[in-house]
């Protein structure tokens, strides 16, 4: 096979192979949305924070704006901090709303976030003051248990 | 010894292990001729070229080549004294997935940056010296036992070595091929001014082209001097491996018991 | 019993000397691979038979693998009613596992072995000493261009698998089975992350390509010089890069996914 060829096939088979490699980043994995040229980050503390992991999407209005990169346990307050990384683009007022939401019945974990009203913005390295924690179904569970025992007596 | 021998060995012992394979052999290879080195089949042959071409290196003794220690050599110097020498493998050694032009080219083309128009025109040179011209375009699969000799000859004498050595050039080939290579070997020899070392165990064919004979036994000299001396010599060894014979110092058995005790053990374990 | 413990002793000691044999190989084609990049259409030619040729078997296998993927993950899924999320099974096994093994496994029956026979049978054909003896370097002439051109074609293939693969499963799901296509790919998108997901696949497969290759030339050139000698190097070749990417497959995984 002359070398001509050859290289014309192993140039193919290449430019094939990072066609490939394209493909995967852009169609089948998030390159084209999560990778935000622009962050900042945003610290909230929760109580409970019950299935979220690291790298679960931060949303609002449902929309993905951002992504959790950390989680760490306070030992002062016994709080969870999760360290949440905001796409540039988009800015939350002051008393934005951070909760713990559940994707279906038993999907996937992720931060809810609802503006506020206020006119100042959260910048890199605020904190969230307001958060809800996770719903975690035993408490829910146990808590609509404990309100039927209590309701009964009343009604006799 | 005379000074302008190429290759000069002296007292080189050589040992795979502890298996001893040469045992002091001494020699001389002076410039411009053509010396072969006999014996029979697994005598250290063709590990004394391995040595030459430091591919091996001795347990002890001195090996010189153009002056220089070959087992001293490193690895660049030991390169460029290979540039200068052509081996010719036992079974040729061509490679199988070039032509028969890019084998002989392929020396050419590895250490010299000539153009492609010279590289041609000189390996249809070589060529054409093995009378093989026409062959170039062929693959090496396509070719007989003795024209593959002939290419891998080509190839050998690629660079105008100064020295050549063929590993049992002869090995499996029909007689009218055996001629053919020998008098090439002859012809390349004299023609290219060069050194060669014929390893063989082709008493006839190479007995009619040679200058001079080592005879190697066991991993020692036994025997050495021109054809003729050979002819005439009346060491039992040579006698029995220039004509052929079965039985001799060279023994047709295998060393083993007595043959009746080997029955009467086989007797009693059955 | 001594036998049996002298047995074991003399295995692990054989093991270890070929280990540490491969390891200086190792290193000796790393300190060859200067001169042989000088001429670098010789890597060219083994990116063409390693990894150009190896295409078809890659491309054929992926599909179908996808698409089984397909079938089988609807089947589950839909028994939770969570069929959307086919995209991101079919996605994440293969490029976190599937692509990379897989593709690493094919790539070792198809071109790791005929690197062993090739390297094998001029090596049985004393082409390699007569290439030393030509003060050519058989290691940078022979053995570094095809030691490359399989680290070099690894990864491509790979990712060529897993993304053939996510359209097979794309056509059996979407196409054939009718799930949400909106959902196939957004819900893939939304869980499939590039640097954990997609790189360390990429990762996986140029060590599992560094791992074949090596072994591939390490048993050519060791190969005992016979034809029974080749076959069994070819036969070693397959093996040793089967198990060395399970092992590898193990170990990396377990570093790359830990925190998760």
């Amino acid at each position: 096979m002359s070398r001509k060829l050859l290289d014309l096939w192993v140039g193919f088979f290449v430019l094939l192979g990072f066609a490939a490699l394209l493909f995967l980043a852009l169609r089948v994995g998030n390159l084209s949305s999560a990778n935000f040229a622009e962050t900042y980050q945003l610290t909230a503390k929760f109580d409970n924070i019950g299935g979220l992991k690291v790298r679960g999407p931060v949303k609002s209005a449902g929309v993905v704006v951002g992504r959790v990169t950390e989680i760490r346990f306070s030992p002062e307050t016994y709080e969870a901090v999760t360290t949440l990384t905001i796409d540039g683009r988009y800015h939350f007022p002051k008393d934005t709303f951070a909760s713990i939401l559940t994707a279906g019945l038993l999907g996937e974990q992720y931060i809810g976030l609802d503006a506020g009203g206020e006119e100042k913005m959260l910048k890199d390295g605020d904190v969230v003051a307001k958060t809800q924690s996770a719903v975690v179904l035993e408490k829910l569970i146990s808590q609509f248990m404990f309100n039927k025992a209590s309701d009964t007596p009343d009604k006799q | 010894m005379p000074a302008e021998s190429l290759v000069n060995i002296t007292d080189i012992n050589f040992a795979y292990d502890d298996r001893a394979i040469l045992k002091g052999i001494t020699m001389a290879i002076p410039r411009g001729e053509l010396i072969a080195i006999m014996g029979n089949s697994g005598c250290g042959k063709t590990t004394l070229l391995r040595l030459i071409g430091g591919q091996l290196k001795p347990t002890s003794g001195k090996l010189l080549v153009d002056g220089q220690s070959v087992p001293d050599m490193d690895h660049s110097e030991l390169y460029a004294m290979r540039r200068r020498m052509g081996m010719l493998f036992q079974f040729g050694a061509l490679f199988t997935d070039i032509s028969v032009f890019d084998n002989v080219a392929y020396l050419m083309r590895e250490h010299t940056d000539l153009p492609e128009e010279m590289i041609r025109d000189m390996v249809m040179m070589k060529l054409n010296a093995v009378g093989l011209r026409g062959a170039h375009d062929l693959m090496p699969s396509e070719l007989s036992g003795g024209m593959a000799r002939r290419v891998a000859l080509a190839r050998a004498i690629a660079l105008d070595p100064m020295l050549i050595m063929y590993d049992e050039p002869f090995a499996g080939l029909d007689p009218i091929s055996m001629g053919v290579i020998g008098q090439l070997i002859r012809k390349l020899n004299d023609a290219l001014g060069a050194t060669t070392l014929l390893v063989t165990h082709d008493v006839q064919e190479a007995m009619q082209i040679v200058d001079y004979v080592y005879f190697v036994s066991d991993g020692q000299i036994v025997a050495q001097g021109t054809p003729d001396e050979i002819r005439a010599s009346s060491d039992p060894f040579v006698h029995q491996f220039v004509f052929g014979e079965a039985d001799g110092p060279v023994h047709f058995h295998y060393p083993a018991l007595p043959f009746d005790q080997e029955l009467m053990r086989e007797g009693a374990s059955g | 019993m001594i036998a049996l413990i002298r047995g074991t002793g003399h295995r692990v000691n054989n093991g270890l000397q070929r280990l540490g044999f491969a390891a200086r190989f190792f290193v000796m084609i790393l300190i060859y691979s200067g001169q042989s990049f000088r001429r670098i259409h010789l890597t060219i030619r083994e990116i063409y038979f390693a990894g150009f040729q190896s295409l078809l078997i890659i491309l054929v296998s992926g599909l179908f693998i996808g698409m089984v993927l397909g079938m089988q993950g609807y089947e589950t899924l839909q028994r939770y009613g969570s069929s959307e999320a086919l995209g991101v099974l079919v996605a994440l096994s293969l490029t976190r596992e599937l692509g990379p093994v897989v593709a690493a496994l094919l790539f070792a029956s198809r071109a790791g072995s005929s690197i062993t026979a090739e390297i094998g049978l001029m090596k049985a054909t004393e082409q390699l000493t007569a290439m030393d003896m030509m003060a050519v370097n058989p290691i940078a002439r022979v053995v570094a261009p095809r030691f490359w051109g399989g680290v070099i074609s690894m990864p491509l293939l790979a990712a060529l698998f897993s993304a053939i693969g996510v359209f097979g499963g794309y056509l059996v799901g979407v196409v054939l089975i009718g799930v949400d296509e909106g959902a196939f790919w957004s819900q893939m998108q939304g869980s499939v992350d590039f640097r954990f997901d997609i790189w360390n696949g990429v990762v996986k497969s140029f060590v599992f390509g560094v791992a074949v290759s090596l072994i591939a030339v390490f048993e050519g050139y060791d190969a005992v010089p016979t034809a029974e000698g080749v076959s069994s190097s070819i036969k070693r070749t397959v093996v040793y890069s089967a198990l060395a990417i399970l092992a590898l497959d193990f170990v990396l995984t377990s570093f790359m996914f830990r925190g998760l």
